[in-house]
């Protein structure tokens, strides 16, 4: 059973959380135009074997969203973060 | 090395008779220097692209790299099912073409492929499924593929023993039958393909890895293998579940994930089920095995992975569908489950034809659907290498297709990976 680190809870199964992709995409700026910056951010992926920053939110626990770094070749989990203090430090947005 | 020999019913009694020796099925060459094709991946797809290319379009200077041994990949690893019952255009004649190459693939290759139509049912729980399987027979029908709508005393007639209690929770309605559908041997087809293509002179090079791509500007003409440097006029990627990692060696981006899909079977028991049969209320597909063996399908596990081993929670719901469709089944002893890397794709279907490189071509993102595509995928794929052109039955497959707003989404459900 995949585990992982909850900021909040601690070490909780895969099953408590949902799971909702590549953590490292940033969505272009608001009024971003051409098709190009808009198809690469919602329909690529890097899929890497290897290390992977993806978005799981604690839906039956404390339902806050994380970041969880994990090896695609392996499943071992890493370290994990609120997403919300990770998005706000990386956001695309001006503040 | 013995002669390649031809099987037939009087080979094997020659040889139960005299007890003289088989002869390999396919060579184990050296890597050449140079092939007019080389292909990436050497399971059930880019075997049968090797020996289209070969029998069809006359080009034998053609090598098939295979990281493993033959058979060890997803060819060996899916539930075995061919069909046709497809609804967007495009797709409904490429697998109907798929079906039609399956029904002569025994011959086509001499090798027993052991394909049993015993057709397929899909079930609906309830009446706005009903109408969604009568309209995918309606489409099925005016493409000249034969089905037929089952109502529920139909379905209660034709498998007496699924779950028709008053209080149980997804009541069967009825159900679209596809009578053409069926199995086939998996890993036969990859034998039987390498036979056939090892006889008509293309190389097969198993435990050769692709480290790399040869590049110049904008074109790729050969890769790096973990065997030495093959230079090659055209290459294909065909390797399942890991597009995205060698299209990277190349400096490609993907619009796929990799995700694990887990295969279950039980212990033999006597002939029961003499059909594939499809849930309607989740994503479960059953048939019985030539040895008896219950062998039933799920879902996806649900997040990225590259590592072939499934997680427990997915084995517990799998089984609660087989039960939910079959109580029967409840007393039964799974004997093993194994899982698959396969490539998920936004719409569900995959990306087949050329890439932004020249000489280089894809043939991935197979969702669930891999096994069944195998010979229209070798053959629309042979096709594409042989003149540089998409074949008409994979033009709606492009790699482009999500920048030009034509996705073909096969299930309605959105173009979302993991919803797929």
């Amino acid at each position: 059973m995949l585990r992982i680190p909850c900021p909040h809870c601690g070490l909780r199964d895969y099953t408590e959380f949902h799971y909702a992709g590549d953590a490292t995409k940033l969505r272009p700026a608001h009024g971003t135009h051409g098709q190009h910056a808009w198809h690469e951010y919602v329909f690529l992926f890097d899929n890497p074997k290897g290390t992977h920053l993806e978005y799981w939110q604690h839906a039956e626990g404390c339902r806050q969203w994380l970041v969880l770094e994990r090896d695609t070749a392996t499943n071992t989990v890493g370290r994990s973060w609120l997403a919300r203090n990770r998005m706000m430090a990386q956001s695309n947005e001006p503040a | 090395m013995a002669v390649l020999s031809h099987y037939s019913a009087f080979s094997l009694a020659r040889r139960a008779l005299f007890g003289s020796k088989w002869a390999r099925a396919w060579r184990k060459p050296e890597p050449r220097k140079t092939y007019d094709v080389v292909i990436i991946g050497g399971g059930g797809h880019g075997l049968a692209t090797a020996y289209y290319l070969a029998a069809r379009h006359g080009i034998t200077n053609v090598a098939v790299l295979e990281k493993g041994y033959l058979g060890s990949g997803n060819v060996g690893r899916n539930t075995t099912l061919v069909r046709s019952n497809y609804q967007l255009p495009g797709n409904t004649q490429f697998f109907e073409h798929s079906l039609q190459l399956w029904e002569g693939l025994s011959h086509e290759l001499n090798f027993n492929v052991m394909l049993s139509q015993r057709g397929q049912l899909v079930l609906a729980h309830g009446p706005a499924q009903l109408d969604v399987l009568a309209r995918k027979g309606n489409i099925m029908r005016l493409n000249g593929i034969g089905c037929e709508l089952f109502d529920r005393l139909a379905v209660r007639r034709f498998l007496p023993f699924l779950d028709y209690s008053s209080n149980c929770r997804f009541p069967i309605y009825g159900g679209l039958f596809q009578p053409r559908a069926g199995t086939v041997r998996h890993d036969a087809v990859a034998w039987g393909y390498a036979r056939a293509a090892d006889r008509l002179g293309v190389d097969i090079i198993e435990n050769c890895e692709v480290t790399g791509f040869l590049r110049e500007a904008d074109a790729v003409n050969g890769v790096e293998t973990s065997r030495g440097r093959i230079r090659a006029g055209r290459t294909l990627v065909s390797v399942a579940g890991h597009s995205s990692h060698v299209a990277r060696l190349a400096g490609l981006r993907l619009p796929i994930e990799s995700h694990l899909l887990q295969a279950f079977v039980t212990e033999p028991i006597k002939p029961f089920l003499d059909c594939v049969l499809s849930f309607g209320a989740e994503l479960f597909y059953i048939s019985q095995s030539d040895k008896g063996g219950m062998v039933f399908g799920g879902h996806i596990d649900g997040f990225n992975t590259y590592t072939q081993r499934g997680q427990f929670p997915k084995v517990q719901t799998v089984a609660e569908c087989a039960v939910a469709l079959i109580p029967g089944m409840s007393r039964l002893r799974l004997l093993r489950h194994w899982a698959g890397i396969q490539d998920m794709t936004p719409d569900g279907s995959p990306f087949m034809g050329r890439t932004p490189l020249k000489n280089l071509y894809l043939n991935g993102g197979w969702c669930y659907q891999g096994f069944k595509a195998t010979p229209a995928a070798g053959w629309c794929m042979a096709h594409t290498l042989a003149h540089d052109d998409e074949h008409p039955l994979i033009r709606h497959l492009a790699l482009d297709r999500f920048e030009r707003g034509n996705g073909a989404d096969e299930y309605g459900l959105g173009l979302w990976t993991y919803k797929q």
